[in-house]
């Protein structure tokens, strides 16, 4: 058997993913229009400006070229989505790291922190930082963050728990090697597996929560091309002129969808060597 | 007669990523009314698939051919006692399920025979243990409830997978005694499943060695123990360190090489590429047949020549009397217990030393305390009270992480499981690497390089080994890495905790010789932690029995291993399953089968180190128990001339005179 068939879903998830990347990395050659010129307003897709170029998915209630935009979500998607789960990510490790090695007082004062912020809905939060703040990239990035560490933190923590017990982790402590590289050379490079795992899924959340900041309105300011924010904006005209939802929501869908097909790949991978 | 089990030509093979992996070959047995039969072997050697298949229980990717007969009812066994039982039932309603199924009784029947089975495993109180839940009882306990269900079912054949495994040594030894018994009372067949061969020459009459799929011998017990054909059975059986004979009165001979999985077979005799007897052309040309019960056609020419092999260089005993490295002064570890205000005493006031250049073995069972001791030495747990002198400083106030490059480098470990030994995601050259950085003086590139050849060199891997995962090692290659890390930096003191007992038979006696040999080369001092009563015979110099926490007997190995002994020495030391150890001599008197040895079976469990005996600690199962004053004193150290220490009210000459009548 060829490794894709025997890892089909790595392979077919991991498409789409690269799929998005090649698109948000060659939107400013493949896009026809620039994202934000207003042109003629609810043209249906097919239409054709009047310079012969063709709307592939039509116009927007501005004029904006739907393909265009939706090229160019695809930068905003893929730069604030995996920053914010990296952040989310650094947070929650050194933290996740600290309980479940130290344990103790500190273990205790981080998961009761931790299980604070999880008591609030993520969508509180959501809307108090980035009302208080104002909606930049900047303050998504740190709403996403502030509401997904303690999630994280408890994965890590839990895997922390069980690795410490090992025999090299012992022997590390014996030939004198300090407490941070004991954390990050013999206990965190084994947890990376669930990781992973973990860390595809919840790119896929985090498209969803800065897509629902967008439908919301409190995404990125207006002119930014966004899916959230397209969704948002075209479902006033959903029943009259559905192409302009169904497109920025078939791609937030297939993003999704990619990163839980890979999370599934690669737990399948893991459990069978 | 026909034979309640019989199997014939049996293959099982096991679809996986890398093919078809072909556990179990073309094998035959069959087993009759009241015979007992052992299949030993070693990991991989398709034992337990064979068990499997007689159950039909194969795994889905599992496929079985070949006939396998049962005319009898057969009950199993399993290795696992814990996972055997439901954990959320009462182990009255899982016994009394098994006559409600079986034989359509009431509940109220079922349940009396729930009691009366389990009364005839001996288990004490029974109505208490009838209304608990599994996880409420020892791992002892368990594995007789197991056992009760499976005679529950009235089997004439019982099949047992490796029935004690993970037990210690006094409760194996009163639950082989048990098996025994219930085969006897009840005429029943057995079929033991297990890689002990001194625990099969207990319970089996006859006996089928298994390597790599298939039976490389059979016969019975005696024939098959006192004169070993197969060279596989022959090097079994001599890579086995006994209780009753050092390393200077009969070494060891580790087969070379590794067990042969199902994926990397040889062509022809399975076992040739690990045999000294292996002949080009001769042994690898094609499969070789089972003739006369033996798998090898060269057998009656090997026994003749292999008394003219020479013996393996014996090792030189000790001679000066040399000073001690480490003095421990009466070491005390209490965890004071949130609940009600308890204290689990894990070690109360044990006071030994440990010498120079020599090695010390603990003995014990678990909860003995003994691991305890290497804890606070390596700095990871602390002392209540009492010292642990090491070059002046008192290790016991030393937490690991406050102590010095020094003292890290004189004090190493080796770890039990060779599984988690070896962090998995670094190669083992980069491990090795990093130790030699942190402990040797060698601190540049090529020096480093350098030293990490060397250190594989003396443990003797291929230098190609520095650049593999550990996932791609065997155990025994991981454990020999593990050894290379711990004399990385010329410890003067390394900790070898269990360093073999996760290995197989034949692998364990090739990296005992090997850490004894590298021990001898650098002069380290070494601390054995092991409840193997047979390795420490082997390997130590001086003896530490601990028992709940106490020292119960310490002294120089020939002392301890000889009468006058503590009684907890001399009931471990029955325990121990042993085979015949004439075979280095290669002669058929002078044969000890196990058999007509006097045994002491100890009664009962080892007490709760929270509420331990006022008295003596071993008082409660004591079979030499003077009564009121080992219930109620401390017993007296009683030291000899050459400072053997036991402590026991019995006087010394007394023990000695009940002990050698035996």
């Amino acid at each position: 058997m060829s490794w894709i068939a025997r890892h089909w879903l790595i392979a077919v998830g991991g498409g789409i993913l690269a799929f998005w990347i090649a698109v948000a990395v060659s939107a400013p050659v493949l896009a026809p229009f620039p994202p934000t010129a207003t042109m003629t307003p609810f043209l249906l897709p097919g239409a054709q400006a009047p310079d012969g170029t063709v709307f592939v998915l039509g116009t927007d209630q501005l004029g904006r070229d739907v393909l265009s935009r939706l090229l160019y979500g695809a930068r905003t998607v893929l730069i604030y989505a995996p920053l914010a789960t990296l952040c989310g990510y650094a947070i929650g490790i050194v933290c996740g790291l600290a309980a479940g090695y130290h344990r103790g007082w500190m273990d205790d004062l981080l998961s009761r922190t931790g299980d604070l912020v999880l008591a609030f809905p993520a969508i509180v939060l959501y809307i108090t930082i980035v009302g208080r703040f104002g909606a930049s990239g900047l303050n998504i990035v740190l709403a996403v963050t502030l509401a997904s560490w303690p999630a994280i933190m408890r994965i890590v923590r839990s895997l922390v728990l069980d690795l410490r017990e090992r025999s090299y982790v012992l022997a590390a402590k014996i030939r004198g090697e300090p407490t941070w590289r004991v954390m990050l050379v013999e206990i965190l490079p084994n947890a990376r597996g669930p990781l992973i795992v973990d860390f595809s899924l919840r790119l896929g959340y985090t498209t969803i929560a800065i897509g629902t900041l967008g439908f919301l309105g409190i995404g990125l300011p207006p002119p930014n091309p966004d899916w959230g924010g397209m969704i948002n904006e075209a479902r006033l005209y959903a029943l009259v002129f559905p192409h302009m939802l169904l497109f920025p929501c078939l791609a937030v869908t297939t993003f999704v969808f990619g990163c839980n097909l890979l999370a599934d790949g690669v737990r399948e991978m893991s459990l069978r060597p | 007669m026909t034979a309640l089990l019989s199997i014939d030509d049996l293959s099982v093979s096991f679809r996986t990523g890398r093919g078809d992996a072909h556990a179990v070959t073309n094998l035959s047995f069959d087993l009759h009314a009241g015979e007992s039969l052992g299949l030993v072997g070693e990991s991989g050697s398709g034992k337990s698939t064979v068990a499997m298949a007689v159950m039909g229980h194969l795994a889905r990717n599992g496929v079985a051919k070949g006939r396998v007969v049962r005319n009898a009812k057969i009950a199993m066994v399993y290795q696992e006692p814990m996972s055997a039982l439901n954990p959320s039932l009462t182990i009255g309603e899982q016994l009394s399920e098994v006559p409600v199924y079986h034989d359509g009784v009431s509940w109220r029947e079922a349940r009396t025979r729930a009691l009366a089975i389990l009364e005839e495993v001996r288990i004490a109180d029974p109505d208490r243990v009838l209304a608990s839940y599994p996880h409420q009882l020892s791992g002892g306990q368990q594995q007789r409830v197991v056992i009760a269900m499976a005679l529950l079912a009235s089997p004439s054949v019982l099949l047992l997978d490796e029935p004690t495994t993970g037990l210690d040594v006094t409760i194996e030894a009163a639950i082989v005694d048990l098996i025994a018994n219930m085969q006897a009372r009840r005429s029943m067949s057995l079929l033991y499943i297990s890689h002990n061969l001194g625990l099969i020459s207990q319970v089996c009459d006859r006996i089928a060695v298994m390597y790599s799929g298939e039976i490389v011998e059979e016969g019975s017990v005696g024939e098959v123990f006192r004169r070993p054909r197969h060279p596989y059975t022959r090097g079994l059986l001599r890579c086995l360190p006994d209780a009753s004979a050092d390393r200077w009165t009969r070494p060891l001979r580790p087969i070379r090489g590794v067990p042969a999985g199902p994926l990397d077979r040889a062509a022809g005799c399975r076992f040739g590429p690990r045999c000294d007897w292996f002949v080009e052309g001769d042994c690898d040309a094609g499969p070789i047949a089972l003739v006369d019960r033996v798998r090898c056609p060269r057998w009656s020419e090997i026994s003749t020549r292999e008394q003219e092999a020479p013996a393996p260089d014996a090792m030189e005993s000790p001679t000066t009397e040399p000073g001690s490295l480490i003095s421990i002064k009466s070491l005390t570890r209490h965890f004071p217990l949130r609940r009600r205000k308890q204290t689990l005493k894990a070690l109360n006031d044990a006071s030994f030393d440990i010498r120079t250049g020599r090695t010390t073995a603990i003995v014990g069972e678990s909860g003995s305390g003994k691991s305890t001791i290497a804890k606070i030495l390596i700095g990871v747990d602390s002392a209540t009270s009492g010292s642990a002198e090491m070059n002046g400083a008192n290790l016991a106030d030393w937490p690991v992480e406050r102590r010095s490059a020094e003292l890290h480098r004189s004090l190493q470990m080796v770890f039990q499981n060779p599984e988690d030994t070896l962090n998995p995601s670094f190669s083992v050259g980069a491990q090795i690497a990093r130790t030699v950085r942190k402990l040797a003086p060698a601190k540049r590139g090529a020096d480093v390089r350098k030293a990490v050849a060397d250190l594989l060199e003396l443990v003797r891997l291929p230098k190609t080994v520095a650049k593999q995962k550990p996932a791609q090692l065997s155990g025994g290659q991981k454990q020999r890495v593990a050894i290379a890390r711990a004399f990385a930096g010329a410890p003067q003191l390394v900790v070898a905790d269990e360093p073999v007992s996760a290995l197989d038979v034949s692998v364990s006696a090739a990296v005992t010789d090997l850490l004894l040999d590298v021990q001898r080369r650098h002069g380290t001092t070494m601390l054995l932690i092991s409840h193997d009563l047979g390795l420490v015979r082997y390997v130590a110099d001086e003896v530490v029995v601990v028992y709940l926490g106490h020292v119960m007997e310490n002294g120089a190995s020939a002392d301890v291993f000889a009468p006058p002994y503590h009684p907890y020495t001399e009931a471990l030391l029955s325990a121990v399953p042993r085979v015949n150890t004439g075979v280095d001599a290669n002669v058929d008197t002078n044969v000890d089968t196990g058999g007509d040895r006097k045994r002491t079976i100890l009664v009962g469990e080892m007490p709760s180190p929270i509420d331990p005996p006022p008295g003596c600690p071993f008082c409660t199962r004591c079979p030499r128990t003077l009564g009121d004053l080992c219930e109620e004193e401390t017993p007296p150290e009683q030291v000899t001339a050459t400072g053997h220490r036991v402590f026991c009210h019995i006087p010394l000459e007394t023990l000695a005179e009940v002990q050698t009548k035996l």
